[in-house]
């Protein structure tokens, strides 16, 4: 498979008053075509940060960034960050507002999107009216309307309870399946990691470098929830248990 | 339907309601009769203290004389001229700020130190470089409104969602983007709730101006009759701007229930 976007030494230093913190040092690696690949390692170990410099909202300190030519990035937050004053619709629609791309074309990309991930019923309700699984399910939605070919999650569940999270989960992993998008989700879920992803990146404590990557291989690989029953699973857990070696 | 239970909810809570009214109006009949009997019974001296009766036949006069609605007329259309000035400079002031991060900085302490400066310490230099004219009375209103305008409203904008903002950002949105879909829509209502407080410290000023200086207007009335000792006259301006007062800030919050519940 080809390589859709390269990282290569990625290091960021994060500047205050008090000192100069090093967040990232030496992370490298490279994403495939239609993968998913987790991230997961202590709070605090950077792992966030490389979503924000991958979307432009941080600059780098050092390290090479190689993204296909014509691809672009979506990025989803932890929170849904829905406004309250606008519908669902126009809601999903911010995105190629503000890159001014709004034509009945997209447009009806979006509404098509809606109404295939069950929210056809609520494109002109707003935000207040929809459970929260719901609204990530939008926020989603409206990611996916720019076009992204690669997506940046991060933490998509956690602000969920954790009933929602595991449904939430195979909902979001279905519409990104079917949509054939190439995916870097950030969590510090060891389950909802090797649940989803075909590659885990485990990192280190700051400064986060890469610990371990793991190629998750499960038998009767189907839907996150599915994937949970596998024999593999727990072994899988273990080891990156220990990667992580959490001390309370 | 509801049930019983219900409904004897909803009427508990009606009743409360009513009786809380029923007090309210209880308290003012009780203190203008108790005041009309000290008076009629020369308890206490109407020349200081004036009565119900007097302020009624104060305002018949004045209606009769045709200088009532005059004083009134001049103190609204001061009061909105000042209000629709302090609302848009303050508006677009704050918008600056938030667009120059390193201006706000700046004039924040000046922002401060006016704020808390006694504006009715300006009047004397505002007349003399204004006049003794209604420019005054509008410059000194528009003073005493405007800062509290900017800082509510810049502070409406400085308290938006920073995950919203992230949003907004990681689709490459641009400030004048961030500002026209996110903070303009999003700080809607805590602009709205300031125009409310804008309305009452405009009065404030703009009868402030009146003492100052002027030969109309609810505060001049308030002046002239203490200058001349009659306390009839001083006392019904009070009224008169008591009950203006009550008009204009319901008008607005009106205004901002049919805004906010569009």
């Amino acid at each position: 498979m080809n390589k859709i976007l390269s990282i290569k030494n990625l290091k960021k230093i994060y500047h205050t008053k008090q000192g100069e913190t090093l967040a990232v040092d030496n992370f490298s690696f490279n994403l495939l075509d239609g993968e998913f690949v987790a991230i997961v390692g202590p709070s605090g170990c950077g792992k966030s940060t490389i979503l924000s410099i991958l979307c432009g909202l941080e600059k780098k300190s050092d390290g090479e960034i190689k993204i296909r030519d014509n691809c672009k990035i979506g990025y989803m937050l932890q929170q849904d960050s829905l406004f309250n004053w606008r519908t669902i619709l126009r809601n999903c629609l911010l995105g190629i507002e503000i890159t001014e791309d709004l034509n009945d074309e997209n447009k009806q990309h979006v509404i098509n999107l809606l109404e295939t991930y069950g929210l056809k019923d609520f494109i002109n309700s707003y935000p207040q009216n929809l459970s929260g699984g719901m609204r990530q399910r939008v926020a989603l939605i409206r990611t996916l309307a720019t076009k992204p070919d690669i997506l940046l999650l991060d933490e998509p569940f956690s602000a969920l309870d954790y009933q929602s999270r595991l449904a939430v989960s195979d909902d979001v992993y279905r519409i990104i399946k079917s949509e054939h998008k190439s995916v870097i989700m950030v969590t510090h879920d060891i389950a909802e990691a090797i649940s989803m992803a075909d590659r885990i990146i485990v990192m280190t404590k700051r400064p986060g470098t890469i610990k371990n990557i793991y190629n998750i291989e499960l038998t009767n690989k189907s839907t996150p929830i599915e994937n949970r029953k596998a024999k593999e699973f727990a072994h899988y857990y273990e080891l990156i248990w220990k990667d992580l070696d959490f001390h309370v | 339907m509801y049930s019983e239970e219900h409904k004897k909810y909803l009427k508990k809570i009606r009743i409360n309601n009513f009786l809380v009214r029923l007090t309210q109006l209880s308290i003012i009949i009780f203190l203008l009769l108790l005041w009309q009997l000290l008076a009629d019974f020369t308890i206490i001296n109407t020349f200081i203290t004036s009565s119900p009766k007097d302020i009624i036949k104060t305002l018949i006069n004045l209606h009769n004389t045709n200088n009532l609605y005059q004083h009134i007329g001049i103190t609204i259309y001061e009061t909105i001229i000042s209000f629709s000035l302090g609302t848009f400079i303050g508006f677009l002031v704050a918008t600056i700020l938030w667009w120059n991060r390193f201006l706000a900085r700046v004039i924040d302490p000046y922002l401060t130190i006016l704020n808390s400066l006694p504006k009715v310490a300006l009047g004397p230099i505002i007349i003399i470089w204004a006049g003794a004219n209604m420019k005054s009375i509008i410059i000194m209103a528009l003073l005493i409104s405007v800062i509290v305008t900017i800082i509510t409203i810049y502070q409406g904008f400085t308290e938006t969602d920073p995950n919203k903002i992230k949003l907004m950002q990681s689709f490459r949105a641009n400030k004048k983007q961030i500002y026209l879909k996110l903070l303009l829509p999003s700080s809607f209502s805590n602009i709205i709730s300031s125009l409310k407080i804008n309305i009452s410290m405009t009065l404030i000023g703009v009868v402030m101006g009146e003492f100052l200086v002027s030969k109309k207007g609810i505060g001049y009335l308030i002046m002239y009759g203490s200058q001349v000792f009659n306390l009839n006259l001083v006392i019904t301006g009070i009224f008169i701007l008591c009950v203006v007062s009550a008009i204009m800030y319901y008008i607005v919050a009106y205004i901002e229930n049919k805004l906010l519940n569009k």
